[in-house]
């Protein structure tokens, strides 16, 4: 699966739930919120190889 | 994960509220809770007229789209304070508000250009003035007075942020670790309009995360301005937040506890003392908006 957030982008070959990619890419889950084919999808969720995954993030500032 | 409403499979988890909701009926659950803060905090009335702040980010466009969706008069102001840094940014985000807008039959968006009004924009401010390294607190004082003199100009009395969870969290992180008492007296959903020439001030976000008002956005297809306004990067709020968001995933509920129960022990008499929440205000001489300065308000001594 490819996940893009921010301008990086990462791959992993292997099947993922929502929570094991994010403690991958070292983001935790209440900063962002987890796209997977334009759908909002939950920590437990199962990424799979070939899924195109984009990782938001929420926090604002100023 | 399923939504405990219909059982049809979850797009959000809010582990501090242990509930998980489907598409459909999240934003229902966003603006009904919206309702209830309105209704906990006597924000306003069905009557009143509400000028919405929008900057063309997911918060204040949440905000204009549920005020509407719950059948209040809304109007939405936008403040371009000509942002040319990072790709246009200004320009960006007014023409993101502009479209949000434009999908709104029956509401007006009164746009103020700073640099169009005053002959400055915010970056040649900052030069001029040696604040660069903090242009924000100039931000704030340009919104602050503009809102205000909008709202008072066209007859709005009402005026709404949308200042969520995250937000108040970090203000208030902000404001103890400094012991800022005066700013801590006033914080709170309301400022009351309590002086002349002052609109109310409402926070009807103030007890959604802003985890939940970006879902709300990509839910109901809003398109927002995604990136950080180029000045706020490094800004200190943003550096309280990640640390309060630290303490949320340890603790989840931590940054509700610490608003809700903030606003609790203020009601219940902590901070209060013999003086009033709010200074006493004069009028500027220059601009006639009411000020605690003895001369021109704060506003004005940035273009003197």
């Amino acid at each position: 699966m490819e996940v893009t957030y921010r301008d990086r982008t990462w791959t992993f070959d292997e099947a993922l739930t929502v929570e094991q990619m994010l403690k991958r890419i070292d983001v935790l889950p209440e900063s962002v919120l987890v796209v997977r084919d334009g759908t909002l999808v939950t920590e437990d969720q199962k990424l799979k190889p070939g899924d195109r995954v984009k990782v938001v993030g929420v926090i604002s500032g100023g | 994960m399923r939504c405990r409403t219909c059982g049809a499979p979850a797009i959000i988890n809010m582990r501090h509220h242990k509930l998980s909701l489907c598409a459909a009926h999240f934003p229902d659950w966003v603006v009904k809770h919206t309702a209830k803060a309105i209704r906990k905090y006597r924000m306003f009335k069905p009557e009143d007229r509400i000028l919405v702040a929008v900057s063309g980010g997911k918060d204040s466009l949440a905000l204009w789209d549920v005020l509407l969706a719950l059948g209040y008069h809304a109007d939405g102001l936008y403040i371009d304070l000509g942002i040319d840094v990072g790709g246009g940014y200004s320009t960006r985000s007014r023409e993101t508000t502009i479209t949000f807008q434009e999908s709104q039959p029956r509401t007006k968006l009164h746009i103020i250009s700073i640099p169009n009004v005053y002959g400055e924009s915010l970056a040649a401010l900052a030069k001029r003035k040696r604040r660069t390294d903090r242009p924000c607190s100039l931000c704030g004082v340009i919104k602050r007075h503009e809102m205000n003199r909008i709202a008072m100009a066209e007859g709005y009395n009402v005026l709404a942020t949308g200042h969520n969870l995250d937000d108040e969290a970090a203000i208030l992180f902000a404001n103890v670790l400094h012991w800022q008492i005066g700013y801590l007296r006033r914080q709170g959903p309301v400022l009351p309009a309590d002086g002349e020439g002052l609109a109310r001030k409402v926070k009807p976000f103030c007890r959604f995360y802003e985890r939940e008002t970006a879902a709300y956005v990509l839910v109901k297809g809003i398109d927002y301005i995604y990136e950080e306004c180029p000045f706020a990067v490094g800004a200190t709020s943003i550096r309280h937040k990640e640390t309060l968001t630290r303490m949320e995933h340890a603790s989840p509920g931590t940054k509700l506890q610490f608003y809700v129960n903030f606003l609790r022990a203020k009601k219940e008499g902590l901070l209060s003392s013999h003086d009033r929440a709010r200074p006493d205000l004069r009028m500027c001489p220059q601009c006639g908006q009411p000020t605690t300065a003895e001369t021109l308000c704060r506003f004005c001594r940035l273009w003197n």
